[in-house]
Parts: C-alpha cells; sequence; structure tokens
C-alpha cells in the first residue's frame, strides 16, 4: 500500500548506489548531504562544497568544529588526505564547465521534462537561489531526491512546474519515496518502484504519464540505515 | 612599498558614503569581521553590499544592515540561521535585494577584476533570474548574458600578508575573497599575521599583492559562528 514508502534516509541510499567510483559530486544542503554516508564498499566519490572544498571528511565531534572548515550548508566539515581548496571562481567553474559528473538535489517540482523548481515557493517570501541554478544547467547528471508527493498530497513529478524554475530540462534521475524515474526525451521513465505500491497507485500520485520502456526493478532498500 | 596600516579604523577611514563595498566570506567563514565593524564604527551609510549572504545574527555583516547603512545588498543567498535582521529590514523596504545565482555571482566579480565588461553563462535560463537579460544561442545552447560586477572597495579575509600585499587563506575561508580582491579599486585584506617579504613562499601566494592597496593585522579574528553562539551582538 502506498502508506509505506522510504525515509530520506533510505532515498539517500539508493541514490548513492548509482554513483560511479571516481565521480565528482555535488550535494545540496539538507537531506542529500545523506547521500556521502551510503558510499558503496569499494567505490569512492569525490564530494565537492560550492564553497572551495573537494574531498572533505566527515563532521567533526562537537567542540573540535574549526569554522573556516565548513560545507555549502555552513556545517563544520572536516580534512582528509587528498583535500583541496579553491577559491569561488574556480569552485563555478568546476561547476559551470561541465567537470562535476553528478548534482544532487531537493525539489519543490519536477516536469516531465526535466524542469526543475526547488528554490522559490513563489509566495513573496525571500529569494534565495544559492548554487543550485549553475549546478543544475551544468552537472553531467542532475539527480532529485524527494518525496513523491507534497505534504499534502500533491503530486511533486507533475506535467508542467507551476512554481518558479531552476533549470530548465536539466532533471536526468528522480529518486523518490516510491520509485526511480527517468527524464527521457520529455516523460517520465519508470526504472524501479516500491513492490507494495501498484502501477495504478503510483500513477494516481504522479502529475503526468509514467512511461516503461523494459522491466520495473523492485526498489528494496535496507531497513535499517545508521 | 608598505601597504601595512596600524589600525582597522584608519584601513577603512576613506569608505565614503554611498559606496559599493564588496565583503568576503561564505557564511562566517572568510567573513572579516572586523573590519566590517570598524566600518560600522566609522559610520558610512547609503552603502551597496555584496555579499554571498545577507549577515547571520547581529555581527558583522547582520550589524551592519541593522545599523541602517546598506541601501543594497547583491547576494545570492540571504538566509542563515538567524537572518532575522536582514528579514526584517527587507520586510520594512529599508534594503534592495538583488538576488544573483552563486556562480553568476563569482564570475561577475572575477569579470570585474578581469576587464571583461560581460560574459555568457548558461545559469538561469529559462528562469525569472534571466527575465530582461540579452539570450544568445552558442553551439545549440542558449546562454544568459550577465554583466561584470565591481567595487569602490573589497574588505576581505586572510591568513598570511606581506608587505606588498601578497595573501594566503585559510581553509575555506578562501571563498570569495581573493576575486573580490581582485574586483575594487581598493582592496583592504585583514590578516592573521603579518610575515616579512620573503614570509610567503612564493609557490603558495593566492593573491599577488597587486590586487590589494592595504592591510591591517588581526591577530585573532572572531568566527561570526562563536559570535553568534555567545549570542554577541555589535556594537
Amino acid at each position: 500500500m502506498t502508506d509505506i514508502k522510504l525515509s530520506n534516509a533510505q532515498i539517500a541510499w539508493r541514490a548513492a548506489q548509482d554513483i560511479e567510483d571516481g565521480a565528482y559530486v555535488n550535494l545540496g544542503i539538507g537531506f542529500p548531504e545523506m547521500v556521502a554516508r551510503f558510499q558503496p564498499e569499494g567505490k569512492q566519490a569525490i564530494f565537492h562544497t560550492e564553497n572551495g572544498v573537494l574531498d572533505f571528511g566527515k563532521a567533526p565531534e562537537p567542540g573540535d568544529e574549526d569554522w573556516d572548515l565548513i560545507n555549502a550548508g555552513k556545517k563544520a566539515i572536516t580534512l582528509k588526505p587528498g583535500t583541496a581548496f579553491f577559491d569561488h571562481a574556480d569552485s563555478f567553474a568546476m561547476v559551470r564547465g561541465g567537470h562535476l559528473d553528478v548534482a544532487i538535489l531537493g525539489a519543490y517540482q519536477v516536469a516531465q521534462n526535466g524542469d526543475l523548481a526547488n528554490w522559490s515557493t513563489g509566495k513573496g517570501g525571500i529569494p534565495a537561489v544559492g548554487g543550485a541554478m549553475d549546478l543544475v544547467q551544468s552537472a553531467r547528471r542532475v539527480a532529485v531526491l524527494t518525496d513523491h508527493v507534497t505534504k499534502t498530497g500533491a503530486p511533486k513529478l507533475v506535467s508542467h512546474c507551476t512554481l518558479p524554475l531552476t533549470g530548465v530540462g536539466c532533471v536526468t534521475r528522480i529518486y523518490s519515496s516510491l520509485a526511480v524515474i527517468d527524464v527521457c526525451d520529455g516523460h517520465f521513465v519508470l526504472r524501479e518502484k516500491l513492490p507494495s505500491c501498484s502501477m495504478e497507485e503510483l500513477q494516481a500520485l504522479t502529475g503526468a504519464p509514467l512511461h516503461t520502456d523494459g522491466p520495473v526493478a523492485d526498489l528494496i532498500c535496507p531497513e535499517e540505515l545508521a | 612599498m608598505d601597504k601595512r596600516i596600524s589600525s582597522a579604523a584608519e584601513a577603512v577611514a576613506e569608505i565614503p558614503d554611498g559606496a559599493t563595498v564588496m565583503i568576503g566570506g561564505f557564511g562566517g567563514s572568510g567573513a572579516p569581521i572586523e573590519l566590517i565593524h570598524a566600518l560600522i564604527d566609522q559610520g558610512a551609510k547609503h552603502l551597496t553590499v555584496v555579499n554571498n549572504n545577507a549577515g547571520n545574527g547581529h555581527v558583522g555583516l547582520a550589524a551592519l544592515i541593522e545599523q541602517g547603512r546598506v541601501d543594497k545588498l547583491i547576494c545570492s543567498f540571504p538566509r542563515s540561521a538567524d537572518p532575522s535582521v536582514f528579514v526584517e529590514t527587507y520586510k520594512a523596504g529599508k534594503i534592495e535585494l538583488e538576488i544573483v545565482p552563486q556562480g553568476t555571482l563569482a564570475e561577475r566579480i572575477r569579470a570585474g577584476g578581469a576587464g571583461i565588461p560581460a560574459f555568457y553563462t548558461p545559469t538561469a535560463f529559462g528562469t525569472e533570474v534571466a527575465e530582461g537579460k540579452h539570450i544568445e544561442v552558442f553551439d545549440g545552447r542558449s546562454y544568459v548574458r550577465e554583466r561584470w560586477l565591481k567595487a569602490d572597495f573589497a574588505l576581505i579575509k586572510g591568513e598570511l600578508g606581506d608587505p606588498h600585499g601578497n595573501l594566503t587563506y585559510r581553509m575555506a575561508a578562501r571563498n570569495f575573497n581573493p576575486v573580490m580582491a581582485t574586483a575594487a579599486t581598493t582592496t583592504i585584506a585583514q590578516v592573521s599575521s603579518f610575515v616579512p617579504l620573503g614570509g610567503i613562499d612564493p609557490e603558495h601566494v593566492v593573491t599577488p599583492g597587486i590586487f590589494v592597496q592595504r592591510l591591517v593585522e588581526v591577530p585573532t579574528p572572531a568566527q561570526e559562528e562563536e559570535l553568534n553562539r555567545a549570542e554577541a551582538v555589535y556594537p
């Protein structure tokens, strides 16, 4: 039944399984940051944070923070062998120049043509875009992690975004709380879904047609994730 | 040649009302808190400030805004753990906000420093940020034309500085500081330590002194995060 859904940690785990060994990856602020915890054995991604660090370590113990060493979410990080620092112009040369393999972000809405809305709810609040517009337009792959529907049950995967866009035609894959869906040639193509969720249920919770171009795999994640 | 100045107050003394001031840092990391506080003490108003953020708590850039000195802010992300000063000032209609995508902000500043009046970027194409801007297609892809960004003054934070203004930075506190140093008529750097000429290995100079006009030593600079945890308020 559709009252079963993946936790944010499970969604992050699933996304982490697709990151190739040696990939350069930028993780958005908030729950996408969890992806770093779930790298599969034997695959080492290099994480980029747009404030000027490549290949950093975990969060320090409370009390050990060095506030000159933070990530884009302003959280303290640590050094590791291989860490590199650089300024903002170089950081966004990495982004805009197409050197990042994957950017992983959250979303308010994703449209079937790959348009993404994730920076403004359009309600007259104070706009804040950060680096998202740069990342989505230039990373080779743009993956979205999201609940399949909003808190009120409305689809977040839609035919056309109604909220202000972050980027056009940029999303390549969506890891939702119910499914893994690719954006191909203006369509949502279903790759995996929770076994407990029927095709009909999933379609009813999705705001645009779900296509298939082969077998749909079961979306299976570990139950317990540290 | 010796660009060293004895105090932060002296370093910022000539910033006039109406100046455009770039302030380095990403959140608190790399923010030149002592120079910002000296600017608050100095009294210049009607400033246009360029920074990635909009201040946090009641120190540094937030304090400058709280004192009513900033007419316009150009930034990418006016949010923080405690953005209340900016939010209240903005909602009261007392500050103008220009939102710029972070990479576009960095590149506009870089272009300003490098003498390039405009450039094309794929960032923000098809979004409201690109409305009214010239679009051009190169090799089948659409790009947005963006203008350079320059300033009268830049306030930046380094780690080591020598009398010629050669600078190093500390870890991720580098961020916008080197690029802002290039884009201002007068760049004022606070550094944790003055070193003599030769005290920085030429291979390790990040900002060559040609981009720096003045520097002041602040041996144990305040960290915005620590000030905010102590609920500090400036002045």
